[in-house]
């Protein structure tokens, strides 16, 4: 990884994108010294040899997973990889963009009423969206209480599965769900 | 499949204008729903458009609607495409919906709208220019096409949001915008209201917060770092290593500067400054300083330049200050004058010709297209009710009432303008109004005046704005100025006033009149050329030819873009009109506001006095240049950017740059053996060396100085990474390194040396005497990176450049030019109500200043234990620890808490 000349202030949210790209680069088949990471602000930039750079987490999470020839991780069909897209998206914009205690908690409610009848984020199919979505919503997940972590219990059904994915979860720390409901009423 | 859709939703226009990619493909249903309703079970909060699947399946994002129309229709995604859907998401609707919200909401306009997105606007033009393609993504229009313009038609369907000088935008929003697909969806969602229909919608939405301290901060925009590919990094090398060879001859000077056939002559004027008074900062920053950055750097680029100025002697201005100092109208020009003239000379300023008004050529030419005007028919005459104060037995002129404004209820009111909401008044319109002299209240009289048929002129204005405006470098407020005025609709413009310290209007009847200010002060550029060269019409009468770029204050683009084109479009006789109109916003005077007309702030004698060396106060206004929104000038803000910006960064770089030449090599520059990373540095620095001259080409200012500071910061960091102090005394190999580290970065220092040239010329010339720069290389700035000063220079002797500023001695400035100099020097006798000038108060910081002081602390401390973890040289750590403690007190002070040592009294 290059580190630019101009000062990076680190951050633990900045360090984070990189760690997301480890995955996807090991799978793929490039050699590590061809393509090089730089940050600007909080926007990762990929830069390779044969083509100009890319700009943005999900662009280049998406240019990876073709490189790596796992195309199936964005989809099959349109309407899956409109969906893998559409949550993409949600990543960026609503999981990076808020941090209120409000926003979150809106945030996991629709997402556990969403994954209610869904093994992942497509469906029936594990996707870069369900990648980027669990990277992105660690941070938030460690923090929840066991009665929370039961509150959106299709959303730690889904967290607790994507995590034990191989390869998935990296230095990330493995959040603890317990199998049995201790709040009955909540629920 | 089905999807809902609601009027005066945004979101709703690229999808509507996608969905023909769909048919024959899906049938597909179109429910027009209310914007508040609910159709996605699972989202807490409503979201419109939506698009239900046959799956059962919701998609809720306009991109991902969009997206999988376009799939059904065969498309693939591909990573351009994906890189602007994403920047279309995080990037641009934030900007959007803010700059939305605060013209449908707020009611706001002009600039207050267009500042939040003209980041992103260049960055899609720049990107459409730069691969040179019509459309975004390629050859053919696309997804990221539509969803773009969905975004931006909202705001750009109104034309003053569509700024002009973007042009590959221009074409690109005009050809999708004529597709019949976005019309259509065009007229479903915005109903032909305009962007009002959106109106419901955005008072539905929280108010996005403000765009980060632009408005009340100095600071630079987070910078990017530009990524490099391969072949930019080998042309750079390439252009380097050619050196000094590369140099064009300098061109020789001239005497008269006079425009050559087939070259670039630039015409550069600074709007006179008016001579009755000294100028403050304001007027400096606002036209000759700023005019001579670009004269200097125009002088740079070997184009054929002439600059000049003059002051503004003629009008109701003058008489009062006769008046007032017991002097003739023509005693007091020649004394102010001279005044004027010292002051720039202190502040180095480059014109070629510094003249004044009142000469016979003025005469001349002002009554030659006075003539020419009224033979062709386009001078009216007119009855006018004028205000006299029978006390004093005549017609006052404007500046000789007072009143209360009748706009804004400001009881200080100008009979021209009123100083609080910048509204022009007629004079008769203000209440209670007051003889300036004597106090009494004026009637009101009918006298003859002559009228320039602007009306008449209109059209002619209107079809050479239409030539001039597209690609022209216009600021955009001045643009905005001449549009709102051409909305309105032109009037009929009096030019003559009562008066006897003017122009004489070469027409019976009219023998007691002069002609007024603003009629023939443009003119005076004209004449104060002919004074400089009988052959002035060469420059003035050569559009083909000739550049003319005119430098002002916001508040003279009227003048300049309106009256004096009108006058000389009506003369019809060939005259050189404006290419560009460069004009600044206001600089405030720390809380307030600087006014000449009551003395409040720092002026230009003072400056002097000071002990702050003029290059420091070029710097530190150029910085601060009201460059598309009003800045301000703050003392402590002052302290800040020379002690950090110019003794930490720029002072500091060059003259380690210079002393490791002198100590590790007898000042002589090493030999240097280019390393892959040295090789990305000159491909940085080239980079910023280009990004410079865009800026300056569209004579951005203040932006290029932030590139003269960036390629400074690389520099340091450069020194810094790679430690020569170290090497010099390590293996063979690492004393290579430290030559070559060394040997780029003197270079580096040489080519700020040019860069800063514009900016400030005394220090550039001695960086340029310290490093024996050679001669061609001094004056000459290309676009590449050269190495000017090879293996084996001999450098001369390197000492420190720039000094500190410490707290006391700006705390005591700050108390002086507080207030009350005008109670001092610039006493109005007819003044009743001194008003109390700017009072010195608050001394903490603004947060951002803080912030900046943290980081800054935080970096120097890692600077510091690096250097010490690594058992550097003695006197390397010291120095670096002595800026940290110094920059902590400077943070002390700045957070209001007591620095260490008792010193200097703060209130609060």
């Amino acid at each position: 990884m290059v580190v630019p000349f101009k000062s990076l202030r680190a951050g633990q949210q900045w360090c984070r994108f990189p760690s997301e790209f480890e995955d996807l680069r090991t799978r793929s088949t490039m050699g590590k010294r061809r393509s090089m990471f730089q940050l600007s602000g909080q926007i990762p930039v990929l830069q390779t040899n044969n083509g100009p750079s890319l700009t943005g987490l999900t662009t280049i999470a998406a240019h990876l997973v073709k490189q790596a020839n796992k195309e199936y991780l964005l989809g099959s069909t349109a309407e899956e990889k409109a969906i893998v897209q559409q949550w993409l998206e949600y990543r960026v914009t609503q999981v990076d963009g808020h941090s209120s205690k409000n926003d979150i908690h809106t945030l996991l409610k629709d997402l556990n009423s969403y994954l209610e009848d869904k093994v992942y984020l497509t469906g029936y199919n594990f996707t870069l969206a369900d990648i980027l979505l669990y990277y992105g919503l660690h941070r938030f997940i460690v923090d929840l209480t066991v009665q929370e972590k039961e509150k959106y219990l299709n959303v730690s059904r889904w967290f607790c599965h994507i995590q034990h994915y191989p390869g998935i979860r990296q230095h990330l720390s493995s959040v603890v769900f317990i199998k049995n409901r201790l709040y009955t009423n909540s629920h | 499949m089905r999807l809902f859709v609601s009027e005066g939703v945004p979101g709703c226009l690229p999808v509507l204008a996608a969905a023909r990619r769909a048919r024959g493909r899906a049938e597909l249903l179109i429910s027009t729903v209310g914007p508040e309703d609910c159709v996605v079970p699972f989202l807490t909060r409503p979201k419109i458009p939506v698009l239900q699947l046959d799956s059962g399946n919701y998609l809720f994002s306009t991109s991902a609607i969009c997206r999988y129309f376009f799939l059904l229709s065969g498309w693939e995604q591909d990573d351009l495409t994906n890189q602007w859907l994403e920047w279309e998401a995080t990037e641009l609707q934030p900007a959007l919906s803010a700059a939305l919200y605060y013209l449908v909401v707020q009611g706001k306009k002009g600039e207050d709208v267009l500042g939040s997105v003209r980041r992103a606007l260049t960055h899609i033009d720049r990107s459409l220019s730069r691969q040179n393609c019509p459309f975004l993504a390629g050859e053919t229009e696309s997804l990221a096409d539509i969803v773009l313009w969905g975004a931006l038609y909202p705001l750009l369907q109104d034309p003053a949001y569509l700024p002009e000088e973007l042009s590959a935008l221009h074409s690109w929003f005009q050809t999708l915008s004529t597709q019949e697909p976005c019309q259509q969806a065009a007229e479903t969602v915005l109903k032909q209201q305009g962007v009002l229909a959106l109106r419901p919608y955005f008072q539905k939405q929280p108010q996005p917060s403000p765009p980060e301290g632009r408005a009340v901060t100095n600071e630079p925009e987070e910078e990017e770092l530009a990524t490099l590919s391969e072949e930019e990094i080998a042309t750079a090398v390439t252009a380097w290593e050619k050196g000094l060879e590369s140099l064009p001859p300098l061109r020789p000077q001239q005497n008269p500067v006079l425009p050559v056939a087939g070259e670039r002559n630039v015409l550069i004027t600074s709007a006179l400054p008016y001579v009755n008074n000294v100028p403050h900062l304001g007027n400096i920053i606002g036209c000759v300083l700023s005019a001579d950055v670009f004269a200097r750097y125009s002088r740079l680029r070997q184009w054929n330049t002439l600059y000049l100025c003059g002051t503004d002697e003629y009008g109701t201005a003058t008489e009062t200050k006769a008046l007032e100092e017991g002097l003739t109208p023509q005693e007091i020009c020649d004394k102010y004058h001279i005044i004027h003239a010292d002051i720039y000379r202190w502040f180095n300023i480059s014109f070629d010709i510094f003249g004044r008004t009142t000469t016979p050529q003025q005469t001349k030419i002002t009554q030659d297209i006075f003539q020419r005007l009224l033979k062709r028919g386009f001078v009216l005459q007119d009855t006018v009710e004028q205000l006299r104060c029978e006390h004093c037995a005549r017609f006052l002129a404007d500046r000789f009432v007072e009143g209360v404004c009748p706009f804004c209820g400001y009881e200080e009111a100008r009979g021209d303008q009123c100083d609080k909401c910048g509204k022009l008044i007629n004079a008769v319109e203000l209440k209670k109004p007051q003889c300036k002299v004597c106090r009494s209240c004026p009637v009101v009289q009918s006298t003859q005046h002559l009228f320039l048929d602007l009306p008449k002129l209109e059209k002619r204005l209107e079809e050479w704005l239409g030539r001039t405006l597209p690609g022209s470098d216009w600021t955009p407020n001045a643009r905005f100025i001449i549009r709102s005025w051409l909305r309105d609709g032109l009037k009929p413009r009096c030019i003559t006033r009562d008066l006897k310290w003017g122009t004489p209007v070469p027409l019976e009847g009219f023998k007691d009149k002069v002609f007024y200010v603003w009629f023939d002060a443009t003119i005076g550029y004209l004449s104060i050329t002919a004074n400089y060269t009988d052959q002035w019409e060469r420059w003035w009468k050569n559009p083909e030819q000739v550049d003319l770029y005119q430098f002002m204050a916001k508040d003279n683009v009227p003048f300049h873009g309106l009256v004096f084109p009108c006058s000389v479009l009506g003369a019809e006789d060939n005259y050189t009109l404006v290419s560009h109109i460069i004009a600044t916003e206001y600089l405030n005077y720390e809380d307030g506001k600087f006014s000449k007309s009551r003395g409040v702030g720092v002026f230009g004698d003072m400056a002097q006095d000071t002990g702050i060396p003029a290059d420091i106060w070029r710097f530190y206004l150029l910085y601060i240049r009201p460059e598309g929104q009003d800045s301000a000038f703050s003392w402590t803000d002052l302290l800040l950017k020379n002690n950090s910006e110019l003794l930490n960064n720029l002072g500091n770089f060059i003259n380690r740059a210079g002393m490791f030449v002198s100590k590790f090599f007898g000042g002589c520059v090493p030999e240097m053996v280019l390393t892959p990373d040295d090789q990305r540095l000159l491909a940085h620095v080239t980079l910023e060396l280009q990004h410079y001259h865009q800026l300056l080409e569209k004579v951005r200012i203040r932006d290029a100085l932030r590139s003269i500071l960036t390629v400074s910061r690389h520099g340091n960091q450069y020194i810094q990474v790679n430690e020569p102090w170290k090497r010099i005394k390590g293996s063979e190999a690492d004393r290579q390194r430290a030559g070559t580290v060394t040997g780029l970065a003197v270079n580096i220092a040489a080519l700020l040396s040019v860069m800063l040239q514009p900016y400030m010329p005394t220090v550039s010339a001695t960086i340029q005497a310290q490093l024996q720069l050679p001669l061609p290389a001094c004056s000459i700035l290309l676009t590449n990176f050269l190495c000017t000063l090879p293996a084996g220079h001999q450098i001369g002797t390197v000492s420190p450049l720039f000094q500190k500023l410490e707290n006391d001695q700006i705390e005591s400035l700050r108390q002086r030019f507080g207030g009350g100099q005008l109670e001092e020097t610039f006493d109005l006798k007819a003044k009743t109500s001194p008003k109390p000038a700017v009072v010195e108060t608050v001394t903490t910081a603004r947060p951002q200043q803080i912030q900046v002081l943290m980081d800054e602390v935080t970096k120097q401390g890692n600077i510091v234990r690096e250097l010490k973890a690594q058992k550097a040289d003695k006197n390397e750590v010291a120095a670096e620890v002595a800026k940290l403690l110094d920059l902590k007190k400077q943070l002390a002070v700045a957070e209001g808490k007591p620095p260490e040592a008792p010193k200097g009294k703060k209130k609060k």
